[in-house]
């Protein structure tokens, strides 16, 4: 019994270390990426910045379904074992060679179209880890503990951005700020390459899954396992009740937990940046362990119960937490000192006109403690002969009291607990749906779309749906008619109530909470 | 445990005029627009996500789960 449980810590170890890095790999580029569009995609260039938006989209929504039926093919064809091995080195050989390409400065066009193809290869990799990772667990796992031992692989994806946001601020304290800016950005990317080499040799030092192993020994392995996948309609019927039943709802609570509450408090509530990293790291930190709970829980009492649960408290909830942290930060709540509110002036040489644009800083402060910060810039250019105001920049930036910080930080660990509740039980949910021969494609599939496309979409749709009600607040005003919507902040989050409300109802009718045996 | 089943067929229909009214909106609201009419390179790449990996996806799935259920595929024995 000693001996398994040992066995199975190294089974966990190697397959969620693994899937880690690869989540690491896969965060890096976006905290990193203000920095890499200087060097590799200026925005005076209209096809560079397009290129810019299709590594950002097409990364995250389009590739990710592409690697899932790639890879996870390959995996129930030739095993789980090498084809996770094959998208880990995939993933880490793209990640280290961003960090190589040279500048737009020095190559030119090349530069934008080789880190576009490097961040295409690693949306197609972790298309396919994932599902590899999971069904390699859940085949070793014993099967009234599957829910907690990959409940292990769902803790990767916090932890990954986690460690990327560690390892970012680690160099940039370790470099100066025009060390990091010149060359220190890339050290997150080439500090990959040793984790994916320590990973891989341990990873190829593990055997096959059993299950899998003992399918190809009888001669059960499937020969076409995207043909048996999605077009045997008793097969696809469950690819489809993966997705609109779970994956979908999954996806959207996962991605309003964990990054559309970091864009809110940004730039919504305009809370200093290093001040909402924090916050967002302690809720994170405090919620990681739920992950683990949740998924033993589900061992117990069902998966179905636990996911649905988190689906229906999130469409209740949103709206009041986002409200919450909204009139948290909000200064029309506050009490200005107003005799110690100062505005300072200050000249930057701009590096693209060489002149010296005027920085207005203006400090306002607050009876709870809390300081608000205006830098309006004024930018100036030529014209002609002449120097003339090209436009002005206003960036707004708030600290919140302690009281306040702990607030919001309870607020986002509320969504952080609920994202645990949805995203720990269901690696063992997907895997109990479908036959070993093609578990690896089928739970593939279901799982990039709800969290690739429903999830990943979620941040450009509640913008959109913002933006909107924004605009019509605007022309309502300026025609003195009255505002159509009252609180224009929380519309965007219409997006993932409705998608978890939908989620919700179909799981709720159409998933069989029967415990499922998948030794087939 | 039989008006479960007939539940799960009844919602079928639910499901197959969700697709249809994401479709509507989808396509004249979300994509053709942006499309049509982009403010910048975000907008269009959003556009063409939206009409050609969003739509596909949720229309054509939705549709397919409606007909299942209809057809009695989500029943339990």
């Amino acid at each position: 019994m000693a001996n398994e449980s040992k066995g199975l810590w190294k089974i966990i170890g190697a397959s969620s270390l693994g899937t880690l890095i690869e989540w690491y790999d896969f965060y890096i580029f976006g905290s990193l990426a203000t920095v890499i569009s200087t060097k590799f995609f200026p925005s005076d260039n209209p096809t560079a910045a397009f290129l810019a938006t299709l590594a950002t989209f097409a990364a995250g929504f389009v590739v990710r379904p592409f690697g899932a039926l790639f890879f996870g093919r390959l995996g129930d064809l030739i095993g789980r074992k090498y084809t996770f091995m094959v998208t880990l080195l995939l993933m880490g050989g793209a990640t280290f060679l961003i960090g190589c390409v040279p500048s737009y400065e020095s190559i030119g066009f090349m530069a934008p179209v080789l880190v576009l193809l490097l961040r295409l290869l690693q949306g197609l990799a972790l298309g396919g880890e994932y599902g590899g990772a999971a069904t390699y667990v859940a085949e070793h796992a014993p099967a009234n503990k599957r829910g907690y031992w990959t409940s292990w692989i769902q803790t990767t994806a916090t932890v990954g951005l986690f460690v990327s946001l560690l390892v970012i601020m680690l160099t940039r304290m370790t470099l100066s700020k025009e060390d990091f800016n010149e060359w220190g950005w890339r050290v997150p990317f080439w500090v990959s390459i040793i984790m994916v080499a320590v990973s891989y040799f341990i990873r190829k030092k593990m055997g096959e899954s059993p299950l899998f192993a003992k399918v190809k020994a009888e001669g059960h392995l499937s020969k076409n396992p995207l043909k048996e996948s999605f077009g045997n309609k008793a097969n696809f019927k469950y690819v489809l009740l993966a997705l609109f039943g779970a994956t979908m709802g999954q996806g959207v609570v996962w991605y309003t937990g964990q990054f559309y509450a970091m864009s809110f408090i940004e730039k919504i509530c305009m809370v200093d940046k290093m001040q909402s990293d924090v916050l967002i790291a302690i809720a994170l930190l405090m919620g990681t362990p739920f992950f683990l709970v949740f998924g033993a829980l589900s061992d117990k009492i069902g998966r179905k119960k636990i996911m649905l649960a988190g689906m229906l408290l999130a469409v209740f909830c949103y709206r009041p937490i986002y409200e919450k942290m909204y009139q948290t930060v909000s200064i029309k709540n506050k009490i200005e000192i107003v005799s110690k509110q100062n505005t300072k002036l200050s000249f930057v040489t701009n590096p693209k006109t060489n002149l010296r644009d005027s920085v207005y800083t203006t400090n306002y402060y607050f009876q709870d403690g809390a300081k608000k910060t205006d830098v309006k810039t004024i930018f100036l250019m030529y014209q002609g002969k002449n120097i003339v105001t090209s436009k002005e920049e206003i960036k707004a930036s708030i600290i919140v009291n302690n009281s306040d910080k702990w607030m919001l930080i309870w607020m986002v660990f509320i969504q952080v607990l609920f994202v645990t509740m949805v995203y720990g039980p269901i690696a063992a949910f997907l895997v109990e749906l479908f036959p070993t021969n093609i578990r690896y494609t089928s739970m593939s599939l279901p799982y990039h779309i709800g969290n690739g496309v429903f999830g990943g979409l979620l941040p450009a749709v509640a913008v959109y749906l913002a933006t909107k009600a924004n605009d019509a607040n605007s022309l309502a005003e300026s025609a003195g008619q009255q505002l159509p919507y009252d609180k224009p902040y929380l519309e965007g989050l219409w997006y993932p109530i409705i998608v978890s409300g939908v989620c919700f109802i179909i799981g709720m009718v159409y998933i069989n909470s029967k415990h499922k045996h998948i030794d087939d | 445990m039989i008006s479960m089943n007939k539940l799960k067929r009844l919602l079928g229909i639910v499901w197959i005029l969700l697709a249809l009214a994401c479709a509507y909106f989808g396509i004249t609201d979300f994509g053709w627009p942006k499309v049509a009419h982009p403010k910048g390179n975000d907008d269009l790449v959003f556009g063409i996500i939206i009409l050609f990996v969003l739509m596909p996806i949720i229309v054509g799935g939705l549709l397919k789960f409606g007909i299942y259920a209809i057809q009695g595929l989500y029943d339990e024995e």
